[in-house]
């Protein structure tokens, strides 16, 4: 863990400077009002991600993920993939928490559609990511609408599965 | 030291686009009452302790997270200041076609990072002349083919088999979610966005 995010800082830093080095050579002007723009974004952002980190402890700890892993049962069937496209959304924390789940679903006897359409669908909803990242970087508007034009596609994905069948 | 930034940035003429800076709106605000709900929820089951338990973690989780928040910042800003802004409403904006939709999911799916880069740089996006369609392919194309989760977390836990599997049947998402939101957005808003 500590290995990945060592990449994960390296990378993006890394990336960070190459950019910069770009920019350097438009000359001294464009990197100086491209950081200062940065760092004033930055200053804007941080009580945003600061509510959002600091918050979603607490909506995490009110919600267990047990509660989220008894949705997960081995109701196969659409009413599964439904059920599981919601707790898809509503599962807090991050990514150990949200694949384990899913692990644990297969391990139960959740059939692989519906945990396909539980993984597609806490990609692209699970509230906290929404709440934390999303919000805070992009404009309001764009976040609701992509969330809107992304209801279908655990769906699909579910639908796929079953047709497709099991690895 | 700079004092924080007012919620009206004061304007500028210069030729590179500055993203609106966001005043308090109604998300933040909805998220403020969702934690004071929570927190007040912990409070009366787990008492001050349960509450300062969290807090702890959350502040250390928060110093932790910052820099990447300042990398990813930065990476925002420059892309804005590099990207020749014809060019990416060319290849990305409304009128870019399956091929501006495939564009964002490609970039989606090389970005490196996390949350703390892909959404500053879907922003940058966003103002140097990509429309939504192209950048919903990026960000869905970020979160459900993009390496760097998947690697990291997926493969572990979920195993080769099911990850690959996964990503497979998500493949065509992207450039689907996209198309879809192009469709919707030209007959939400005829007359282009409202600002």
């Amino acid at each position: 863990m500590t290995m990945s995010a060592l990449i994960i800082d390296i990378s993006l830093w890394g990336s960070v400077l190459v950019l910069g080095i770009i920019a350097f050579r438009r000359g001294r002007v464009v990197v100086v009002s491209a950081a200062r723009e940065g760092a004033m974004d930055f200053i804007n952002i941080v009580p945003r991600i600061a509510l959002g980190v600091i918050g979603s402890g607490y909506i995490a700890a009110v919600i267990p993920p047990e509660i989220i892993t008894g949705w997960l049962g081995p109701d196969s069937g659409w009413l599964g993939v439904l059920t599981a496209v919601i707790a898809g959304g509503l599962t807090p924390g991050g990514p150990v928490v949200g694949f384990s789940i899913g692990a644990v679903a297969l391990k139960v006897g959740g059939g692989s559609p519906q945990v396909i359409a539980y993984v597609v669908a806490w990609a692209l909803f699970a509230f906290q990511r929404l709440i934390l990242w999303e919000i805070p970087f992009m404009p309001a508007r764009f976040v609701w609408f992509r969330a809107a034009v992304s209801v279908p596609f655990p769906f699909l994905a579910a639908a796929l599965a079953m047709a497709i069948g099991k690895p | 030291m700079k004092q924080p930034a007012p919620a009206d940035d004061s304007p500028e003429a210069e030729a590179v686009p500055r993203r609106k800076r966001k005043p308090v709106g109604w998300s933040m605000i909805f998220i403020a009452v969702l934690v004071a709900v929570s927190a007040t929820l912990v409070y009366r089951r787990d008492g001050i302790d349960g509450v300062l338990k969290i807090l702890t973690h959350d502040l250390w989780l928060f110093g932790e997270i910052l820099p990447r928040v300042l990398a990813g910042c930065l990476l925002g800003a420059f892309i804005t200041e590099i990207l020749p802004h014809e060019k990416v409403s060319r290849s990305l904006g409304p009128n870019s076609g399956l091929k501006g939709l495939l564009i964002g999911t490609a970039f989606g799916a090389i970005l490196p990072g996390g949350p703390f880069t892909a959404y500053p740089v879907a922003a940058a996006l966003l103002t140097v002349g990509a429309d939504f369609g192209a950048t919903i392919a990026m960000v869905v194309s970020w979160t459900l083919i993009g390496y760097g989760r998947a690697v990291a977390w997926e493969l572990p836990i979920l195993g080769t088999d099911f990850t690959l599997w996964r990503i497979v049947i998500s493949l065509p998402i992207p450039v689907l979610a996209g198309a879809l939101g192009r469709f919707v957005y030209v007959r939400m808003y005829p007359k282009g966005e409202p600002s």
